[in-house]
């Protein structure tokens, strides 16, 4: 417990970005064959640091097939609830869920990042006792708590009842039970993310277990089983308050990023792919007279390439569809960056009037077809993956990897892990930055990023910016 | 003024002071106020949470110095009432200095109803408790001869006294936290929340302990 608030939680998004840079970036590593360890790498961001863009630090772990994915902060802006009226943590503790083997590791990150460690693990048996959900992966720190969504149920399979989202206390990391009371028709989990002062929750849905542990299952995807349904939350009431359908064919509907400033109550959310014409596409959710409503307001074409330059999987189709797997919005709720990481391309809509997104900028690197190496000449395999954005906006990182099933069946030649960096012009526009390229050790890939002090897709805030 | 009337003025004081005290507290909600008047950028709905934030904090009040309003018609047992409200209040003090743990469950009450979370807060944290002592103090200088008195008039009188304490008490509160968050919402703007953010928690429970064993003391003396 501390006497004063950790001074990187702001009270509003415009605090946060005004707040000191990021020095450090974290970022998982996994062993996509399961013969090492997953680890977690301490990266150096700091600009004229002599070990710039370099791992400095990495916490590898006791056990093999963990296979990370997300991870998040025990705690974060969302602290300053004035409903907690407790803002006495601090932002120190990473949890990192192993979503293969369901064991979830807290990695203390003070006194400095270089000497991360792992504080506990929590067994998989804990979490399937006390909760009935198998296979953590997204976190968010709320006012009350850690939040983890599931994507499995219980049983060895993960579908024995429906995944949903777990609660565990964010100083002694006690698995504390299920969140849901009323989970209405949600059967599938991926995603989830909320606006705290206008008390409500979005979820999203992917896939069961049987659905993506062995790879793709291309018959479910083409007879549109995959997940394609939004769900709207009372969130301290922890019901579904309204469940929308996109339509079948809009499948795996994935990350959902609610607008920063709580006075905006509206939210985007990335759909891989359209079974009917390969296109992925951006869909815009937003509250009116205590109704959610959704629209599709951005689609982004698949591209025509040569069978030969196709894995065995798209070759009937002739085409790579873009497989809009991560979104990510600005801090200023301004840009929203959206990974195509089938044809290789990060794209930067301005979402300024949030259901008319405008393409503003683009930065092509790796894909199926194009294999766009970056401006170092360094190849980049993979595609535009996990995405992060510092909070004041001006730099984007990302890593390559998928999902290492799902890897191999788009990637056939192996994702060599990666992370790159682009920054943003202020009013738009991408440009890879030359210098920052993170090679990963041998036979690791690479997940997701967090930046030290906070980014933008972990801190939810209980006050306006204006 | 006579002994009496400097008790009693000092234990008004006292009232005025706790009632200050949790108002800047932010644990005890000024800041909300300071987050519903930005939601809706208007002053009016800064103040319209006020209303419900004061009215938590009354009823939390009335809720623990009431049963106490009865009790003091006992007469024979008013030593071992306020010796054991004291020791009460003493034991809730080292309980929070034992357990550190907040209850973090408070937040998972809806930021709709802000009176309920109101109340409960105040219970939670022994903010109500910390009148107990307070209280007992003035009914008995307001009425050193008791003794004499009709049952019903003491009840009366005491009802009113606790209807008053817990008025004047969650007056002051809201005025100092109403104060707080207006000057924030127009003035010192949102860094002031995390800026202003103390950890009080071992200063409360000292000082929970020090009104009971001050009372306590008194309670023994006479």
């Amino acid at each position: 417990m501390t006497m004063r608030p950790d001074p990187t939680f702001h009270a509003s998004p415009k605090l946060a970005m005004e707040a000191p840079a990021e020095n450090f970036a974290y970022t998982v590593l996994l062993s996509p064959d399961f013969s090492k360890p997953d680890a977690l790498a301490v990266i150096d961001v700091k600009p004229g640091s002599p070990t710039y863009s370099k791992i400095v630090h990495t916490v590898t772990m006791p056990n093999k097939g963990d296979e990370f994915h997300h991870f998040g902060w025990n705690a974060c802006s969302s602290a300053l609830s004035p409903l907690a009226g407790h803002a006495f943590i601090e932002r120190r503790y990473l949890i990192v869920p192993g979503m293969r083997s369901s064991r979830i590791y807290i990695i203390d990150t003070k006194p400095d990042p270089t000497q991360a460690k792992i504080h506990k693990i929590i067994e998989p048996e804990e979490v399937f006792r006390k909760t009935g959900y198998s296979r953590p992966h997204t976190i968010h720190c709320g006012p009350d708590g850690i939040y983890v969504s599931t994507l499995g149920g219980g049983g060895k399979n993960g579908t024995d009842g429906p995944p949903g989202v777990f609660i565990m206390d964010c100083e002694t990391f006690e698995v504390l039970g299920r969140w849901e009371i009323d989970r209405g028709p949600q059967t599938k989990h991926y995603d989830f993310w909320w606006n705290l002062p206008r008390d409500y929750m979005v979820s999203s849905e992917w896939a069961l277990p049987p659905q993506f542990e062995n790879g793709i299952v291309p018959e479910d995807l083409l007879s549109n089983k995959y997940g394609h349904r939004i769900h709207f939350w009372d969130l301290r009431a922890r019901r579904n308050v309204q469940t929308i359908d996109l339509g079948a064919n809009h499948q795996m509907a994935l990350e959902v990023r609610p607008a920063h400033d709580p006075v905006r109550e509206y939210g985007f959310v990335g759909v891989v792919v359209d079974t009917t014409n390969l296109e992925g596409s951006i869909w815009t959710w937003w509250r009116e007279g205590g109704e959610f409503h959704i629209e599709k307001t951005a689609t982004i074409p698949p591209e025509p390439a040569p069978k030969d330059q196709l894995p065995p999987l798209l070759q009937g189709f002739g085409a790579v569809p873009p497989l809009v797997t991560d979104i990510d919005l600005s801090m200023d709720d301004r840009f929203l960056y959206v990974s195509c990481w089938a044809t290789g391309e990060m794209r930067q809509y301005d979402v300024s009037d949030p259901r008319k997104p405008k393409l503003a900028g683009s930065v092509r690197i790796g894909g199926i077809a194009s294999r766009t190496p970056h401006p170092n000449g360094q190849a980049f395999a993979g595609g535009p993956q996990m995405v992060e954005i510092s909070r004041d906006g001006k730099r984007v990182y990302w890593t390559n990897s998928l999902y290492s099933t799902w890897d191999d069946q788009f990637y056939p030649h192996g994702i060599p892990g990666a992370e790159v960096m682009a920054n943003a012009g202020p009013g738009g526009g991408l440009e890879l930055a030359k210098d920052y390229w993170v090679g990963l050790p041998d036979g690791y890939r690479a997940h997701q990023i967090r930046l030290d002090g906070g980014d933008c897709s972990t801190d939810s805030f209980c006050y306006p910016s204006a | 003024m006579s002994a009496a009337d400097w008790t009693a003025s000092w234990l008004w004081l006292a009232v005025i002071a706790s009632g200050l005290y949790h108002g800047i507290n932010p644990g005890m909600g000024w800041p909300l106020a300071v987050s519903a008047g930005l939601m809706q950028r208007s002053t009016r709905a800064l103040l319209a949470a006020l209303g419900p934030l004061a009215i938590g904090h009354l009823l939390a009040m009335l809720l623990v110095i009431l049963p106490f309003a009865l009790l003091i018609t006992l007469v024979e047992w008013q030593r071992s009432i306020r010796i054991g409200a004291s020791l009460l209040v003493i034991a809730f003090g080292i309980y929070r200095l034992i357990d550190r743990r907040h209850p973090r469950a408070l937040a998972r009450i809806p930021p709709t109803q802000l009176a309920l979370w109101s109340f409960a807060v105040a219970i939670a944290h022994g903010a109500a408790l910390m009148l107990v002592p307070i209280y007992l103090g003035l009914c008995r200088a307001a009425g050193p001869d008791q003794g004499h008195t009709a049952a019903t008039t003491l009840i009366d009188t005491s009802l009113t006294m606790a209807v008053l304490v817990a008025i004047v008490h969650a007056g002051a509160m809201i005025a100092a936290g109403g104060c707080l968050a207006w000057l924030v919402y127009r003035y010192l703007g949102l860094e002031f929340v995390a800026r202003s953010w103390f950890n009080l928690d071992t200063v409360w429970a000292v000082s929970l302990v020090l009104v009971g064993a001050v009372a306590l003391a008194l309670g023994v003396a006479t």
